[in-house]
């Protein structure tokens, strides 16, 4: 990392100075600047914050919404809600490991998408859901998948 | 006026004030004046809401009609099934599915020339009939939207909204006309039971954790929703914040706190986002802060949001996250009202608990006891989910009966298919036949049949759902979710999760069942904290009510929905096959031989069961069929395949 992106995570944690209890979030926020946690930024927090770095890699590593490794230009999240689920979205999500030869967790090694299932995004009424950097596909049958993929370059 | 728009808001500084503000509010406006209301919940912004908002704000700047018409953007409605929802006031004209193409005809038929366009309103799937109003669509109708109401109505970023509909109103009497115990003591009087799970009663959570030794107590909002299928508390959070806000100031009060927290999953970014607007707008009007509304009560709040674990919206865990460390459960010997977050007494409630909070203060505990059952007082939103045709959220009295629910809000299943079960309190709870269907639903109706109410999730299931399939999947999800801590859970759940994948599979065998069962009271009864004692159920439950389903896959290797993939193969009928070329067009795996006359044949080694052919064979033909449980019949010979058309 070059010296003015660590300044970023000085940045942040300067945020929360003088409030108790704050690794959880000063962690969100990194991860939300980078889209990951990179090496440098976890050490950099350890230090700034005066927390055992094993203890920032305890708490990084356990909540889904950090992620210690980098991720792709466009993330595909498909929801495996309960509702989702009965309404067909495992054979949605096995259409989605086949056009993009990733599982989920992967990312590809050009870095153009990371695939990720999620357990619930709240909009049940449009499921089977598929979410692209932020963009939902709802009711989504699965003759769809490939034209949709092949729109993000 | 919105208060966004007000340069500065003055400070409340007496009850009086409050009253003042609210007169005002209402007086500076027009009500007949149109206001153009657009659900801006997560359902319908996901339908692209947000597009809609901007079409009608440039059609209206271009018409030159700002002075006639306001637009609102508002939190969820809960039809979610047939958004965008818009509602256009003060007439309550309902118009469903509405994209940006229809705004142009919206302003200059509806607007200009008062004219309700058919096609955008409401069919009554059973007589045909359009419905224009909003209250008059059964979705609506029979519903009971005490909580949930005001959601339609408030601009979520606008606290004049909610006070120009009485809000914070319940506030001002619990801070002037009551004391603490006399809030408690109503709170209590309601029996008002927790909505986030257990439907523990809050009152008397509130009176130990008041009673409990220490100054400084805590008071926690749970949105760390994390049931699949359940969403209402991220509605209400987003569409009406400031209604929690005011049942957790009011609690607060009566539990002596001064320090509240939110935790709201970070998933939630809207609602994340809301949230802290409306703390910041209630701090400005001096409804937050030092010495609320002059009353000498000082109280802040502080939103944490929870980075993405299911286990940490249990109570311990989640007070451990607010610490900042990793959000595990701990052993309640002493409970969290006693020593909870930095080990002073907290008191934790969800969401929707909150929410009921300013309706006991305002409408008295006598009118709050008024609705529901014996055991079970005021409404509870649903979820309703999955094979349903209204899909969305629904608020009822409790003791309606899962029929009624279904049938009359939710429009019964689509497609006429038949009911098989329903599936309430999430990864907790279970999944309640079709005998059962005229159960009252309260907390403990459901206990009793083996479910529970959780935060109320409702997700109908048909004929095409597997019951070992979905057991499987909630054990796939709390293994995920599992926290490790305690081996019951950890190790348990897992080799149960096994067992049902093998039987799926199609590699059951006798006695797994009452291993299962078996495994089931040993998690249930071992377990540290209630993910792990309550992980069996969604087992549990459906062996109880749907055995048979379990046996077939074990000894006819049969999965009578279709569902397991590895029970299931996909075959034409050469009868039937018109050899139209759709599926073999189709087929991603390329395993579909035939051509233009010649009958089309699956490869059943190739074939990976997607159901794709099944799907888009003309159902004229019918020629694809599935099969479990009986063998595949061979290929009919390639010298007959030929079709001779006429």
């Amino acid at each position: 990392m070059v010296a003015t992106e660590i300044d970023k995570v000085d940045e942040i944690v300067e945020r929360y100075t003088g409030e108790e209890g704050v690794l959880i979030q000063v962690l969100l926020d990194v991860q939300r600047e980078y889209n990951w946690l990179p090496k440098e930024a976890i050490a950099r927090i350890s230090e700034r914050m005066g927390i055992p770095i094993t203890q920032v890699y305890r708490v990084a590593s356990f909540y889904k919404a950090m992620s210690l490794t980098p991720v792709g230009r466009h993330v595909v999240s498909v929801c495996l809600g309960t509702a989702c689920h009965v309404r067909g979205a495992p054979k949605v999500l096995d259409k989605v490991e086949e056009v993009l030869g990733l599982g989920p967790g992967e990312t590809s090694e050009d870095m153009k998408f990371t695939l990720d299932t999620v357990n619930c995004l709240g909009c049940c009424a449009l499921g089977p859901v598929m979410v692209v950097d932020g963009e939902y596909y709802g009711k989504l049958p699965v003759s769809k998948v490939s034209e949709i993929l092949d729109n993000y370059e | 006026m919105n208060s966004h728009e007000r340069e500065t808001m003055t400070r409340l500084k007496t009850p009086l004030d409050l009253v003042k503000l609210r007169d005002d509010i209402i007086s500076a406006r027009d009500p007949s004046k149109l206001c153009i209301t657009i659900c801006s919940g997560t359902g319908c912004r996901a339908y692209a809401s947000e597009k809609v908002s901007a079409a009608f704000e440039e059609e209206i700047r271009k018409q030159g009609l700002e002075s006639k018409v306001d637009v609102k953007r508002t939190g969820c409605h809960g039809f979610c099934e047939k958004g965008p929802l818009v509602v256009i006031s003060p007439e309550e004209l309902c118009y469903l599915q509405v994209t940006p193409k229809d705004v142009p005809e919206i302003i200059s038929e509806t607007i200009i020339n008062d004219r309700v366009i058919d096609r955008l309103t409401y069919t009554d799937p059973t007589t045909g009939e359009r419905i224009a109003h909003e209250y008059e669509i059964p979705f609506y109708k029979n519903q009971m939207r005490l909580v949930f109401g005001n959601n339609s109505k408030i601009d979520p970023k606008c606290i004049d909204d909610y006070i120009a509909l009485g809000g914070y109103s319940a506030l001002a009497k619990a801070l002037f006309e009551m004391t603490p115990d006399q809030v408690l003591e109503e709170v209590k009087r309601a029996d008002v039971r927790g909505r986030g799970g257990g439907g523990f009663p809050a009152g008397r959570k509130w009176e130990e954790c008041r009673n409990a030794p220490g100054d400084i107590k805590y008071v926690i909002v749970n949105a760390d929703e994390g049931d699949p299928g359940a969403y209402m508390d991220r509605s209400l959070l987003e569409g009406n914040p400031h209604s929690v806000l005011e049942g957790l100031i009011i609690g607060a009060y009566a539990i002596g706190s001064h320090q509240g927290f939110i935790y709201v999953r970070q998933e939630y970014p809207l609602a994340v986002e809301n949230v802290g607007i409306a703390i910041t707008q209630a701090q400005e009007y001096g409804l937050l802060g030092e010495s609320i509304l002059g009353s000498g009560f000082d109280f802040t709040i502080k939103v944490h949001r929870g980075a993405g674990a299911f286990v940490s919206g249990e109570s311990s865990a989640l007070m451990t996250a607010i610490e900042g460390k990793v959000g595990e459960p701990r052993p309640k010997h002493i409970h969290t009202v006693i020593k909870g977050v930095w080990d002073q007494p907290s008191n934790l409630n969800n969401v929707e608990t909150w929410a009921n909070v300013p309706l006991v203060i305002n409408n008295g505990a006598d009118w709050y006891r008024n609705i529901g059952t014996e055991g079970s007082k005021g409404t509870k939103i649903f979820s309703l989910v999955g094979k349903v045709n209204n899909t969305g959220l629904v608020e009822v009295p409790m003791g309606m009966t899962i029929r009624d629910i279904l049938d009359n809000v939710g429009g019964g299943i689509p497609g006429g298919k038949k009911f098989k079960a329903v599936q309430t309190g999430g990864p907790s709870g279970g999944c309640i036949p079709e005998s059962a269907i005229d159960t009252p639903v309260d907390f403990d109706e459901l206990t009793k049949l083996g479910s529970m109410m959780g935060s109320g999730g409702m997700i109908v299931m048909d004929e095409d759902t597997c019951m070992v399939d979905v057991a499987r999947y909630f054990l796939n999800f709390l293994c995920d979710e599992s926290c490790g801590k305690c081996l019951p859970c950890r190790e348990g759940v897992r080799r149960m999760r096994e067992i049902l994948t093998r039987i799926s599979e199609g590699e059951g065998e006798e006695g797994d069942i009452e291993l299962l069962e078996e495994l089931g009271d040993v998690i249930a009864k071992t377990s540290l904290c209630a993910l792990g004692g309550t992980a069996p159920n969604p087992v549990l439950t459906t062996i109880h009510y749907f055995r048979d389903e379990y046996e077939a896959h074990i000894r006819e290797k049969r999965c009578a929905a279709y569902c397991c993939k590895a029970l299931t193969s996909y075959y034409i009928d050469p009868q039937k096959c018109k050899a139209c070329l759709i599926c073999l067009r189709n087929c991603p795996a390329e395993a579909i031989s035939g051509g233009k006359d010649q009958v089309h044949v699956i490869d059943q080694d190739k074939c990976t069961k997607c159901g794709t052919c099944f799907d888009v064979c003309p159902s004229r033909f019918g020629a694809v069929v599935r099969l479990s449980g009986v063998a595949v019949p061979a290929p009919i010979p390639v010298k007959q395949r030929s079709i001779r058309r006429k």
